[in-house]
C-alpha cells in the first residue's frame, strides 16, 4: 500500500522524522518498500494569476499572457490550450529550476519576450497531466512559493503489508499502529451522522447473507458531478497511488484510504427494481467497469438488481450501472463480504483490485455505516445533493462476533524469555485497540478489535506485544538441549561420501530442473508416462523427470557448444515415476560422460573414454556391495553397448552408451555414456565382520583360454567358481586378447586363480586337480580350449 | 726392499688414476691377485733367512693393506662418481604436470546445503528428507493455510491437480516428522522446492533448508539465539543481525531475519536472509502435540540466496545452466 506521510500526520504526529519512522515501521512488520517524494524537484515555482490573454501575432498556437505574481506583471508566452483570464497558475519565473535541472530564462518565442513558464502538472512531477498548465484554485494566495502552498514537502511511502495485516491497509489503521509504537495520541476523524434530507430508499435484499452479513446503503439525489474534485483530494489520492476520475468515485476512494471500506456509487437511475446481493448464477454475464465481459461462476457473490448482475461484490462493479458525467442521483454502497466469499475469486477472474485486495484479507465488520457517513459529508460537501436514509441490512448471526483472548503473564514470560513491565503490556495492547475486558494476576482478557481478523489465540497476543516492544529489544539466548544424540546407522553410506568419490574420479556435480519437455523425457524413457503439471511454466517444463538423463544430455550439450570436450557430469536427485496408478519418488545417482578418458595432458593417453571406464567408476562406488551387470536393452541406449545394473537379484540401474541415432538427434559428437542407480541401493551396505586370516602360503596358477567371443566372462567366472575347490579366495582375469594366433570368432583369456586354505599349506596335486576339473568344465560347457 | 716402497707408490698412482671399475680391478689383481705383484713378493718370503722373514713379511702384508686400501678408497670414488652420472641422467622436470584425472567438484548448492547441515547436525538437530510431490494436506493445510487463505498466493504453486502438488517449501517433512515422532523434535529439511515464478531473480525449482525444534521451554529468545548464531558461524563473521515483524502462517509470532551490510561509508544497508518464527499453536495442534507442555521454534532459509551472498555470485540462474567454466570456481 502506498501513502501520503503528510497524511499519516494529520492522524498521528510522532516527533520523529522520516527516516525514522518508516524504520519504526519495517521493524513492526509494516515493511517499507521503497519511500518517493511527491513531486519533481524545483525551486522557484510561485502561485500567479492570469491577467490576460492575447493572440500571438506569428503563432496560432501561442498566446501572449500577462501574469501578476502578486507584486509585478510578467509577459509570458505561453501554448497551453487552456490559459485564460483570471485562472490561477502556477509560475516558473525567470532564474527558476524545474525538475529534470532545467533552468528557466528570458526567452523569445517568434520574437515575443517570454519572461519565465507557466506549468504543467507533469512539468513539475505533480501529476501526469500534460495537456495543458495546472490550473491551481481561485483561493491560493498570489505570490505563494508553489511547493508551500501544495504542501509538497511530503513523501509517498510504499509498504509491503503482509497478507495478515488488513487493518493497515488505510490511514486510520497505520495511524492506530503509529500511536502504538510511539505511545502518542492518535487523532482520528470526527464524523458525525447526515441527517436525511428526503426519505427516498432504494429497496436491498440480501439473498446471500453468509457472504455478505452486512450491507448498507443510501441514495444522494440531485448531486452536480460537473464540479471538479479540489486539489487537496486530488492530491492525497495521487500520494496514495490514485488517479482522479471524477468527484464521487474520488471519494469513495479517499474513503477506502483513510478508513479502509471500500465502496461502490452506482448511478440510481440506471438501477432497475431494487438490489439484491445474491451468488451468480452459472453462466451470467456481466460487463464490468473496465469494459470486460465475464461469464460468472456460480460460487460468485454479486450485486444484482432486477435485471441481472450489476458488480462483482467486493471486486469491481458493473459498467452499465456506473458513475458518469451524466449521473444527478446515486446509490451508495458500504457492504462488509465476508474473507472466504472473496477470496480467491478475483484471482480466478484473473482480477486483482483495491477492493478484491482489501475484501479477501478482511474489512472491519463495523465500518459501513461510518464509511457511507463519511462519503456522505464529503459528497455534499464537494457536488451538494439531498441524502436519504441509511438502509441496513445486517445479519448478526453472521457477522463475525468479536473474539475474547486471554493472555497469561506467565506464557507471556515464557514465551519471550522476558519479563515486560505489566502496564507496559497493557498500554501496547490497549493503544493497538484491545479491549481489556477482564484481568485477575495471572492474566488479561482482550476483546479484539473488528478490524484485526489476524488475532484469534493468545500466541497473536504475544506477538502483538512482541512486535511493539520490538524484537530486538528481546533477549537471544542459545538452547540448551538433553545431550542424547540421534544414532545413525554405519550400514548406509552417506550422500556426501558418495559424492566426493566420484568428484575424486574428475565428476563435476550437476543439478537440472526437475521438470523437462515431454518429448525429451520420452525419448529416455519409453516404459513410463510422466507426470504433467496442470500449469507448467512452458512445455519445456511441462513433465516431471522419469530419470535424470534429459537434464544431464542438455547440461551436456550447453558444455560441448561452449568448447569443452572433456566432460562427466553427474547428479543426485529424485525422478518421479507413476506406477500401477501409484508414484513412486525415488532418489537417484544419474551421470553423463563424454570426451577422453583422461584429461590432455603432455603424457596421457588421449583414448576416447568407453564404457569399461565409466563401468570401473561406477564399480568403486558399489564395493561393499558386489553387482553384476547383465546385457539389455533400453531405449535411450546402444542395443550391444547396455547394461542392467544389479544388485542381490533387483535391478538398481542401468549404464550404457547412449544410442547413436540419439547422439546424432542431440547433435552431440563422440561417445556419451550415461548411468543412473537408486541412491538407497548405492547406501546400503553390510557392517565388516572380522574373520582370521590364514597363516598359510597362497597357492597361484594362471590359466590361458580359448573361447568363443560371444561367451560373457561372468559366466565363465562363475563356472571356475564353482569348479575350482572350495578354497578359491582369488580370481582374476588379467590379460584379453584376440588377434593373430587366435582363431577367428574366439577369444583368449588369461585368468589367474589363487587358492588358501585357513588351516594348511595345500598340496600341488590337489591344487592341480582343482585346475584340471576347471578346464574340463569350460571345455564342456563353453568348448574351451587351453592355449598353448 | 726399497723395490716394494716403489711398487707400492707405482700401485697408487695407478689406482688413483684409474677411471672406472674394471681399470681398478685390472690394477688390484695386477698387485694384489694370485700372480699379483705383491703377491709375488710374498712367495718370494722364502728365499729369505727365518730371521729376516717375519719382518719382511710383515712389510709386505703393510705394503698390500696400503695398496687394498686405496682400491677401496678409488673404489667408492669411481662408486659415487658413477652413481651421480647416473642419477645425473635420471633427471626429470618435476614442473610437468602430475598425470591421470583431475578432481571434479561439488555443486556449489551442495556446498552451501552442506555448511548448513554440518552446523544444525553439531548442535543436534539430525536430517530429513522428504518427497518433492507433495499433496495439498501436507503442503498448506496441516500447515495453518486452508484452501482460501490469501497466503496461498504468497505461494505460487504448481499443481497436478486439485489435491497434488510440487511442494513450495520444505515444511511439509516437519509435519511428516512430528506426525510419527513425539518431541523432543529436532530436525533440519533440505531439499528442492519449486514455484511458479521464473524471472531474472526467480527460478521455478530451487531449494531450501527448514528447520525445526520442538521441546519443552523453547522460546523465543532461543529462536534469537540460534539463528544469530548460525549466521556468525555461516559467514564467518561478527554479523548484525536484526529480527523483523513478519507474516506465516505456520508461526506465531514471525519473523523475518536481515544482515547488515555496508558497503564503503554509505548508510548501513539489510538484506533479508531467512523467516522464523514459533511454531504456531494450530500446526502443533494438527499433529496432536500439547502446546502448554511443548513450544517450537522453526525457520527457513533459501540455500541460492545464502550461496549467492558467500560466494558472490550475482546472477540465480547459473546454478542451474551447469556451465562447467563456472561449476569448476567451487572445486576444492
Amino acid at each position: 500500500m502506498k501513502f501520503s506521510e503528510q497524511w499519516l500526520r494529520e492522524w498521528v504526529n510522532p516527533a520523529i522524522d522520516t527516516d525514522q519512522l518508516v524504520e519504526q515501521m519495517t521493524l513492526a512488520g509494516l515493511e517499507v518498500d521503497d519511500v518517493k517524494g511527491v513531486a519533481g524537484e524545483f525551486t522557484g515555482v510561485i502561485v500567479a494569476q492570469v491577467i490576460s490573454v492575447a493572440h500571438h501575432p506569428k503563432a496560432t498556437k501561442l498566446q501572449i499572457c500577462q501574469i501578476n505574481d502578486g507584486s509585478d506583471t510578467h509577459q509570458v508566452v505561453c501554448g497551453a490550450p487552456n490559459v485564460r483570464v483570471a485562472m490561477k497558475v502556477a509560475y516558473a519565473t525567470v532564474g527558476s529550476r524545474l525538475p529534470g535541472n532545467v533552468r528557466i530564462g528570458k526567452a523569445k518565442l517568434r520574437q515575443v519576450e517570454s519572461f519565465g513558464m507557466l506549468c504543467s502538472a507533469a512539468e513539475l512531477q505533480v501529476g501526469e497531466d500534460h495537456d495543458g498548465i495546472m490550473e491551481l484554485p481561485q483561493t491560493a494566495e498570489t505570490g505563494m512559493e508553489l511547493h508551500s502552498y501544495l504542501q509538497l514537502d511530503d513523501r509517498m511511502i510504499n509498504i509491503d503489508l503482509t497478507p495478515n495485516r488488513s487493518d493497515c491497509l488505510s490511514i486510520a489503521g497505520l495511524a492506530q499502529e503509529v500511536g502504538a509504537l510511539n505511545t502518542c495520541e492518535v487523532k482520528g476523524a470526527q464524523i458525525s451522522e447526515v441527517a436525511p434530507d428526503i426519505e427516498q430508499v432504494f429497496p436491498i435484499k440480501v439473498s446471500a447473507t453468509d457472504a455478505c452479513p452486512r450491507y448498507v446503503g443510501r441514495v444522494l439525489n440531485n448531486i452536480d458531478i460537473s464540479r471538479p474534485p479540489p486539489l487537496w483530494l486530488r492530491e492525497k489520492l495521487r500520494r496514495c497511488g490514485f488517479r482522479s476520475i471524477d468527484p464521487v468515485v474520488d471519494i469513495t476512494h479517499y474513503v477506502l484510504l483513510e478508513l479502509g471500506q471500500p465502496m461502490h456509487a452506482f448511478d440510481l437511475d440506471k438501477l432497475s427494481g431494487g438490489i439484491n446481493v445474491r451468488m451468480a448464477s452459472q453462466g451470467e454475464t456481466l460487463t464490468l467497469l473496465d469494459d470486460q465481459q465475464i461469464s460468472l461462476d456460480g460460487d460468485t457473490l454479486v450485486i444484482a438488481d432486477n435485471e441481472g448482475a450489476i458488480a462483482m461484490a467486493g471486486i469491481m462493479g458493473g459498467c452499465s450501472t456506473g458513475v458518469s458525467d451524466q449521473t444527478i442521483n446515486v446509490f451508495l454502497e458500504a457492504a462488509f463480504f465476508s474473507p472466504t466469499a472473496i477470496a480467491g475469486k478475483a484471482r480466478s477472474y484473473g482480477l486483482h483490485t483495491e477492493s478484491s485486495h482489501r475484501f479477501e484479507r478482511g474489512v472491519d465488520y463495523n465500518l459501513q455505516r461510518r464509511a457511507i457517513e463519511r462519503a456522505t459529508i464529503l459528497l455534499q460537501d464537494i457536488v451538494g445533493g439531498e441524502a436519504g436514509p441509511i438502509v441496513e441490512h445486517a445479519d448478526l448471526d453472521k457477522i463475525p462476533s468479536p473474539a475474547n483472548v486471554l493472555l497469561r503473564k506467565a506464557r507471556l514470560a515464557n514465551i519471550l524469555a522476558h519479563q515486560i513491565d505489566d502496564k507496559q503490556v497493557l498500554d501496547i495492547l490497549q493503544r493497538l485497540g484491545l479491549e481489556l475486558v477482564a484481568s485477575d494476576d495471572q492474566s488479561w482478557t482482550f476483546k479484539v478489535p473488528s478490524c484485526r481478523f489476524d488475532i484469534s489465540i493468545e500466541a497473536d497476543l504475544i506477538e502483538e506485544v512482541a512486535r511493539v516492544y520490538g524484537y530486538n529489544n528481546l533477549p537471544a539466548t542459545i538452547p540448551t538441549a538433553r545431550l542424547q544424540l540421534q544414532s545413525t546407522t554405519e550400514l548406509d553410506k552417506p550422500v556426501n561420501l558418495l559424492r566426493r568419490h566420484l568428484v575424486s574420479r574428475g565428476y563435476q556435480e550437476a543439478i537440472t530442473y526437475s521438470m523437462v519437455s515431454a518429448e525429451l523425457q520420452a525419448k529416455f524413457d519409453d516404459q513410463h508416462q510422466p507426470l504433467a503439471l496442470a500449469n507448467p511454466i512452458s512445455t519445456d517444463m511441462a513433465m516431471m523427470r522419469t530419470n535424470l538423463w534429459p537434464g544431464l544430455i542438455k547440461a551436456l550439450q550447453y558444455n560441448q557448444n561452449r568448447q569443452q570436450g572433456r566432460i562427466r557430469l553427474f547428479e543426485i536427485g529424485q525422478r518421479f515415476l507413476p506406477e500401477n496408478g501409484a508414484l513412486l519418488q525415488q532418489e537417484v545417482l544419474s551421470g553423463v560422460v563424454s570426451g577422453a578418458r583422461l584429461p590432455e595432458g603432455w603424457s596421457e593417453d588421449t583414448t576416447e573414454v568407453d564404457f569399461f571406464d565409466v563401468k570401473g567408476d561406477l564399480e568403486t562406488l558399489f564395493a561393499r556391495n558386489g553387482c553384476g551387470f547383465l546385457s539389455a536393452e533400453h531405449v535411450a541406449l546402444h542395443p550391444r553397448q547396455a547394461a542392467a545394473i544389479q544388485c542381490h537379484g533387483h535391478a538398481i540401474g542401468w549404464l550404457g552408451k547412449l544410442h547413436p541415432e540419439l547422439a546424432k538427434l542431440f547433435g552431440l559428437p563422440g561417445a556419451v555414456f550415461l548411468f543412473e542407480l537408486t541412491l538407497a541401493d548405492l547406501q546400503a551396505g553390510v557392517l565388516p565382520r572380522y574373520q582370521s586370516i590364514s597363516r598359510f602360503p597362497e597357492v597361484r596358477r594362471d590359466l590361458a583360454v580359448v573361447i568363443d567371443q560371444e561367451v560373457n566372462v561372468a559366466d565363465i567366472k562363475e563356472k571356475l567358481c564353482q569348479s575350482a575347490g572350495q578354497w578359491l579366495t582369488g580370481l582374476c582375469l588379467f590379460d584379453l586378447y584376440q588377434g593373430p594366433g587366435v582363431e577367428n570368432g574366439k577369444k583368449s583369456l588369461s585368468l589367474a586363480l589363487t587358492w588358501q586354505h585357513p588351516s594348511r599349506t595345500l598340496r600341488d596335486e590337489e591344487v592341480s586337480q582343482w585346475v584340471t576339473q576347471s578346464v574340463m568344465v569350460l571345455k564342456d560347457c563353453y568348448e574351451a580350449s587351453l592355449r598353448s | 726392499m726399497k723395490n716394494l716402497e716403489a711398487q707400492v707408490e707405482a700401485a697408487e698412482q695407478a689406482i688413483d688414476a684409474a677411471g672406472d671399475e674394471s681399470t681398478l680391478d685390472q690394477i688390484r689383481v695386477q698387485y694384489l691377485g694370485k700372480k699379483g705383484i705383491l703377491t709375488q713378493q710374498l712367495k718370494l718370503l722364502g728365499q729369505l733367512s727365518v730371521v729376516q722373514r717375519p719382518a719382511a713379511g710383515a712389510r709386505i702384508n703393510e705394503a698390500k693393506q696400503v695398496v687394498q686400501q686405496a682400491v677401496r678408497r678409488r673404489r667408492e670414488v669411481i662408486t659415487a662418481a658413477a652413481l651421480n652420472e647416473r642419477l645425473a641422467s635420471e633427471r626429470i622436470d618435476v614442473t610437468l604436470p602430475g598425470r591421470g584425472h583431475h578432481n571434479g567438484g561439488l555443486h556449489p548448492i551442495t556446498l552451501t546445503m552442506e555448511r548448513i547441515e554440518s552446523y544444525f547436525d553439531k548442535i543436534g538437530f539430525s536430517v530429513v528428507k522428504g518427497p518433492e510431490i507433495e499433496d495439498d494436506y501436507h503442503n498448506f493445510e496441516a500447515l495453518n493455510i486452508p484452501v482460501s487463505h490469501p497466503a496461498r498466493a504468497m505461494h505460487d504453486t504448481f499443481y497436478f491437480n486439485a489435491n497434488t502438488l510440487l511442494r513450495t517449501h520444505t515444511s511439509p517433512v516437519q509435519i511428516r516428522t512430528m506426525a510419527k515422532q513425539a518431541p523432543p523434535v529436532r530436525i533440519i529439511c533440505p531439499g528442492k522446492v519449486y514455484r511458479c515464478d521464473s524471472d531474472q531473480t526467480h527460478t521455478p525449482m530451487f531449494h531450501q533448508v527448514e528447520g525445526l525444534l520442538v521441546d519443552k521451554g523453547i522460546s523465543f529468545a532461543d529462536l534469537k539465539g540460534i539463528l544469530h548464531n548460525f549466521l556468525n558461524v555461516f559467514f564467518e563473521d561478527d554479523l548484525k543481525v536484526r529480527f523483523r515483524p513478519s507474516y506465516f502462517p505456520f508461526t506465531e509470532p514471525s519473523i523475518e531475519v536481515d544482515i547488515g551490510y555496508q558497503e564503503c561509508d554509505s548508510k548501513l544497508k539489510w538484506l533479508e536472509v531467512l523467516g522464523c518464527g514459533m511454531v504456531h499453536p494450530k500446526v502443533l495442534e494438527a499433529v496432536a502435540i500439547d502446546t502448554e507442555v511443548y513450544t517450537g521454534l522453526a525457520f527457513g532459509m533459501g540455500v541460492e540466496r545464502l550461496a549467492m551472498l558467500r560466494y558472490g555470485v550475482t546472477d540465480l540462474r547459473m546454478f542451474f545452466d551447469n556451465d562447467l567454466r563456472f561449476l569448476e570456481q567451487f572445486n576444492a
